[in-house]
């Protein structure tokens, strides 16, 4: 199967795979972080992360629709806002259902799965409703258009590398805030002991409910980010929804880091196979390899050796 | 087993419950419906076998699979694989340019029938695959996962994870399984026309006598001992395991148990409504089925049935008159139902109405007596 290409062309195929790997990466890291704090750090099902990806997406696209009508001039820098408007609105919608759904159901993780399903089918209806059932595209500022050549082969798209900037930059942030903030702090202690950690005086319900917010409003900028590289649709979540539970799952539910390694292992394995096979099949392999290892290390790649 | 009684095993409540379900699909819907309506409450039930399943899975045993799709899906193209090469003997399939095979596989440049079509030519062979093959699958999973004792969350999971490596498989593999289309234009089961009302009639009771025979399954189950150590199981897996039971090998049971109610039912459904397709594999239909458990009451094997027929019911009517309020009001039903009735209409019942049902019973009881006393004295 390699006989027909040269050894440099070779080389920038795998090049180029690897980072439209790198892009599929960057997407399903933010998807996977937001998750990964609500359901390995607090042990809730949020079926409805995709819908709060796609409400960050909706965000940035109504912001870039204002700037190009009203303020032309700073069109270029309308991202930037639109990123941090997504981060709040999914935070607030994120606070809001912690309030009204999810704190009555902590004792029962299964049911917030069923009841997060239902919210996402409402979300998704009421996107639909509001923004037509066709995918909106939102038009990217000229410097972020075109790609950068590294050398005569291998070219890369501008938004890719800024999506993974992106990425890097919320990934810091999120390791500053869940290790070094009093409210990271405050947040694993609950998660690791609820009644001690309520005894020396931490506000549980608080706790959670910022958590909470906060894997919302993470989700958020992935779906601002998601703008960049593709079209949203009402039910683009969905589409995402299940490979970023395996991610989170595969890197060891409660491990950040692991979360980031499993990511990179499953968008590269899928981005690699995908040049090989049709792309139906390398998911399906690249799916069946995680669910396979799963059943052998099924408490993914980078558990905690904790007694339980 | 023989230890059980008749009086152990069915209960005055579950004898009502029985009769009452009788009395409703066999005599009262098939009177009152025309045989469209019907063949769709047909179509209906066989979604209650895989709600049977998750009573018996989740209900009881406290494992949430959300990939009873999958096992629904494998009965359903089982059947409709043997339909599809008995619509594709060579003088029908004369046009095309490889006579003799299903008109997909034509499409798609095949020549010759895969492997594993080949069974499918056989009626006992097709029979025995659609109990074995989704109960083989789902022991396979189940042996993977409670022996190294993977439960709850992550159980769901990785059973959603299923589902959705299978719609993906079934749809890219378009030439061997028909595709994102399924496998369509079934006409004839052993020469027997499927498509006429009498067919329909006929389908539809040997459709409500499985799932009576699969109820009564389950009630066996549910009363053996078995069954106290499933709910046992559910409420304090360490005590169970710590009394000496293997645990998984009793979660693998009611696994396999589930898993072949749905094939059943699939199997049903593609007798019924005449195609199957990866429509009905999928993760969105596989959590869509939990819901009917869940609205039925999720330990209540007669609540199955009804929160089936109640769902789809309203799922019909709604999107007939008024598609776009649909999803809002399905979104509604899962918070609805997890929020406030987390037994489902079996709650509601044993909580508001069960008093009332006894109390005409008793009534009915007194006057029964009465008369009977009267007429003795005379």
């Amino acid at each position: 199967m390699f006989e027909e290409y040269t050894m440099s062309e070779l080389t920038s195929i795998f090049a180029m795979q690897g980072f439209a790997g790198l892009i599929l990466f960057s997407v399903l890291v933010l998807m996977a972080l937001g998750l990964a704090i609500i359901f390995g750090q607090m042990g809730v099902i949020n079926m409805a992360h995709g819908e709060f990806m796609i409400l960050g997406a909706y965000i940035t696209y109504l912001t870039s629709i204002v700037f190009s009508e009203h303020l032309p001039d700073l069109f270029s820098g309308y991202f930037f806002l639109a990123m941090i408007l997504a981060f709040l609105g999914s935070f607030f919608l994120g606070a809001f259902v912690e309030w009204s759904m999810i704190r009555h159901l902590y004792k029962r993780p299964l049911d917030t799965l069923l009841a997060t399903w239902g919210l996402s089918l409402i979300l998704q209806q009421l996107y639909r409703t509001i923004f037509g059932a066709r995918e909106v595209g939102v038009s990217i500022p000229d410097w972020m258009m075109g790609s950068y050549p590294i050398t005569d082969l291998i070219e890369v798209p501008i938004n890719g590398i800024f999506v993974m900037v992106l990425t890097l930059f919320i990934s810091l942030g999120v390791y500053l805030i869940m290790f070094k903030s009093s409210l990271g702090k405050q947040t694993r202690a609950v998660v690791q002991n609820r009644d001690m950690a309520g005894a020396v005086g931490i506000n549980t319900e608080k706790v959670d409910r910022y958590t909470y917010a906060i894997g919302c409003g993470i989700a958020g900028i992935a779906g601002s980010a998601f703008t960049m590289i593709g079209s949203t649709g009402p039910t683009a979540g969905q589409l995402y929804i299940v490979d970023t539970f395996l991610v989170v799952v595969f890197g060891g539910a409660s491990n950040l880091l692991g979360t980031i390694a499993s990511a990179f292992t499953i968008s590269q394995a899928q981005s690699t196979l995908e040049f090989f096979l049709s792309g139906s099949m390398a998911k399906v392999l690249t799916l069946l390899t995680v669910v396979g290892i799963l059943m052998l290390l099924p408490q993914g790649l980078f558990a905690l050796k904790i007694r339980r | 087993m023989s230890t059980i009684s008749f009086r152990s095993l069915l209960s005055k409540n579950d004898i009502f419950g029985f009769v009452a379900l009788v009395i409703l699909i066999m005599i009262l819907l098939p009177l009152m419906l025309d045989i469209f309506r019907l063949n769709l409450i047909g179509k209906y039930l066989t979604y209650a076998f895989v709600a049977l399943g998750l009573v018996m899975c989740w209900g009881m045993g406290g494992i949430l699979s959300l990939g009873q799709g999958v096992f629904f899906g494998m009965g359903g193209y089982c059947m409709a694989m043997f339909l599809k090469l008995e619509a594709s003997s060579p003088e029908q399939t004369a046009i095309q340019s490889t006579p003799g095979i299903p008109d997909f596989m034509d499409w798609n440049q095949l020549t010759e029938l895969p492997w594993f079509w080949l069974p499918y030519n056989s009626f006992g062979l097709t029979l025995i695959s659609i109990i074995l093959a989704p109960t083989a699958f789902a022991f396979i999973i189940g042996l993977a996962m409670f022996k190294r004792r993977v439960g709850g969350v992550y159980f769901a999971i990785i059973t959603q994870a299923v589902a959705a490596i299978l719609t993906i498989l079934i749809i890219g593999q378009q030439g061997y399984t028909g595709g994102v289309n399924g496998i369509t234009d079934l006409r004839t089961l052993h020469g027997w026309d499927i498509r006429t009302d009498a067919a329909k009639y006929i389908l539809y009771y040997l459709n409500a006598l499985l799932l009576f025979v699969c109820l009564f399954g389950a009630q066996i189950v549910r009363k053996s001992k078995l069954g106290r150590l499933l709910v046992a199981m559910r409420e304090r897996e360490d005590r169970v395991r710590f009394s000496g039971y293997d645990v998984a090998n009793f979660k693998i049971f009611v696994f396999c148990l589930a898993a072949m109610f749905s094939a059943i039912g699939g199997a049903m459904f593609t007798l019924q409504v005449g195609f199957m397709s990866p429509s009905f594999v999928g993760i969105v239909p596989s959590i869509e089925m939990v819901i009917y458990c869940a609205v039925g009451g999720r330990l209540s094997i007669f609540g199955a049935v009804y929160g089936t027929l109640l769902v789809n019911w309203a799922k019909t009517s709604f999107s007939e008159s008024f598609p776009e309020l649909w999803l809002f009001a399905m979104g509604a039903l899962f918070i609805g139902v997890v929020m406030a009735f987390p037994n489902g209409l079996a709650g509601v019942y044993s909580s508001y109405f069960h008093t009332y049902v006894e109390r005409f019973f008793q009534m009915l009881k007194q006057q029964f007596y009465l008369k009977f006393l009267s007429h003795k004295t005379v």
